[in-house]
């Protein structure tokens, strides 16, 4: 890890504060999961005894009461917070697809079709990234009212999917993938005689693929954790996400902490997993990303 | 670029008109969701600040500039405005410097090493605003709070955390921090991952020290990543919200709500007035381009070629 020579104080002292660092930065993840578990007489800090910091028993009474209230989904009985569950993957797996889907056809064409009006189309979507997404809450919500979305469970999950869809990031991410493309690859195409969407598929995609990945999962991972538009349009209990459920019952029962740590549980465990799985892609959708085109 | 510009006039009519019409036919699935869920809001949150819509009353009439004078006599938007500008102009610099710091701490690492720090810093992004504010709310609590305990345990006197006027703010920034720093470090660890090898040998050659080097070579080849570091915090921290809204829902006593948070809470909770809540989110993103085109001018003038 070091070379011998650079193993001055400083160094030492570096990676003594970075390893203090990692614990507290995990120490939240650590709290979330061993309190979900945890009996009541676990969670609450007696005057004068030692605060537990693994659990004493490990219980499923905490999740048992966060699965308490029941609902039907496609026939089948499961609890609501499964159903949570559930909206959550929806949303984040079709905003991922729809998301890849737009924003690789047009970062494509952005970075290697000649039109009229490219300039003003790529800076319309530039611009629109620096500004704040989030004050344009109300009157997304006033625009989905008025397409009638806000009325039924589904259609209130398509209100969360669409401005995530709309949000020009993956199209910049996906042009900077598609500068790649050599340019005389799609020229042998075109000269082969294959047809547009054909040398996209064929030719484009494969070179793309990585930023793909990347923009698959920074999709993914952003529109589960994407709150606020969550809080503003699922206002029925069967379309809420986990992460809104689990706030709702925060305010609901405050003082109940291990069943509110069994949700904040379910919300983030698989949504670190897929995380983990797909670290590498993500670090470089980020770094990507940033890189001015 | 040459042989490009060569071959531009050689291009019929027909084959430029042909590629036009299929560079639209691609772009088309972006912009309609672009255009209809992102402009048109947009569009539709200008007008709408500039009329009374309230949720009884969705279609407003114009009342002018009304709103927009109304803000700066409204002593809690005013307060809550202030608060926005602590959290922004403390954490802005802090998670620059620290992420910087974190990041040339580790990118030398070997890279097993290196990206576990990357994930585990990277962590509390993932894990998602509603869980991160959850578990620090049972940490802040006064009495089954870890914090307290370890107050106690130091022998210290408990302390209030989010429900004192003067704690609640900092407590928020805490949390903001350790939600902010993941992209930030990721962001460095590449670029100082980029800064010419040779640049920095020649240096030490000629006897430069760390301080030095870094100063000199590696400071202004990652400007344009602390650029951007800056630009984007600042944008997050503008938009603080879930935190707030989970954790204090702005009290007590307006002592943490935010500009985002009040347009919020005007909008959904209290008195539901669409247009004044609109009034705020249009000075909220003037403010955030404003603060984003600021930084772009101090910072690439100190790096004029």
């Amino acid at each position: 890890m070091l070379k011998k020579k650079s193993m001055t104080p400083y160094t030492i002292l570096s990676a003594v504060i970075l390893a203090a660092l990692a614990v507290f930065f995990l120490f939240p993840l650590y709290w979330i999961v061993t309190g979900s578990v945890k009996e009541k007489s676990d969670i609450i800090i007696k005057s004068g005894e030692m605060v537990k910091w693994i659990p004493t028993r490990i219980t499923w009474d905490n999740y048992q009461r966060l699965f308490k209230t029941g609902t039907e989904l496609f026939g089948i009985q499961m609890p609501m917070a499964i159903r949570w569950l559930f909206n959550s993957v929806f949303i984040s797996v079709v905003a991922m697809g729809l998301t890849c889907a737009t924003s690789s056809l047009a970062g494509y064409v952005l970075a290697k079709k000649r039109f009229w009006g490219k300039g003003l189309i790529f800076g319309l979507f530039v611009c629109a990234m620096a500004l704040p997404k989030q004050v344009i809450l109300i009157p997304l919500m006033s625009e989905m009212s008025s397409l009638g979305l806000l009325k039924s469970v589904w259609g209130s999950m398509f209100a969360v999917i669409f401005p995530v869809v709309g949000w020009p990031f993956g199209v910049f991410l996906m042009k900077q993938f598609s500068e790649n493309i050599p340019s005389s690859l799609l020229e042998a195409a075109r000269i082969d005689g294959a047809g547009e969407l054909r040398t996209f598929l064929e030719v484009a995609f494969p070179i793309i693929k990585p930023g793909f990945g990347a923009l698959a999962i920074f999709t993914f991972i952003n529109s589960w954790n994407e709150y606020p538009l969550q809080l503003v349009m699922l206002t029925q209990n069967e379309a809420k996400t986990i992460s809104l459920g689990i706030a709702s019952k925060l305010s609901e029962m405050s003082n109940d902490f291990g069943l509110i740590m069994a949700g904040a549980a379910l919300a983030a465990v698989p949504i670190i997993i897929v995380f983990l799985c797909f670290q590498k892609y993500f670090t470089q959708g980020i770094t990507m990303g940033a890189v001015k085109g | 670029m040459g042989n490009k510009k060569q071959k531009a006039p050689a291009r019929s009519l027909v084959l430029q008109r042909r590629e036009t019409m299929v560079s639209y036919l691609f772009l088309l699935p972006a912009l309609f969701f672009f255009v209809g869920f992102v402009i048109t809001p947009m569009a539709m949150g200008v007008i709408t600040s500039f009329t009374d819509a309230s949720f009884t009353n969705p279609e407003g009439t114009f009342v002018g500039l009304k709103n927009y004078t109304r803000l700066f006599q409204d002593k809690i938007f005013l307060k809550s405005a202030v608060n926005t500008v602590i959290i922004v102009v403390v954490s802005v610099p802090a998670v620059t410097a620290f992420s910087l710091w974190v990041g040339s701490a580790i990118y030398k690492m070997r890279s097993g090493i290196r990206s576990f720090y990357r994930c585990v810093f990277y962590l509390p992004v993932v894990t998602g605003s509603v869980a991160v504010t959850v578990v620090w709310k049972w940490m802040f609590d006064k009495y089954d709070g870890l914090l307290n305990y370890i107050v106690k345990a130091l022998g210290g006197q408990p302390l209030p955390w989010t429900s004192s006027e003067q704690m609640a703010l900092w407590c928020i920034i805490l949390i903001l921090f350790t939600t902010s720093i993941g992209q930030p470090i990721v962001l460095y660890v590449a670029a100082l991952g980029n800064v010419d090898a040779s640049l920095e040998e020649a240096a030490k050659v000629d006897g430069a020290n760390d301080f030095q080097v870094f100063w000199k070579i590696k400071w202004p080849s990652i400007m344009p990543t602390t650029l951007y570091v800056a630009v984007i915090t600042t944008i997050n921290s503008f938009q603080c919200f879930a935190l707030i809204q989970l954790l204090t829902s702005g009290g007590p006593n307006y002592s943490t709500s935010t500009v985002m948070y009040l347009l919020y809470d005007i909008a959904f909770k209290t008195t539901k007035e669409f247009g004044y809540a609109d009034a705020m989110g249009v000075v909220l993103a003037i403010v955030i381009a404003l603060f984003s085109a600021l930084q772009f001018k101090v910072m690439n003038g100190g790096t004029t070629e």
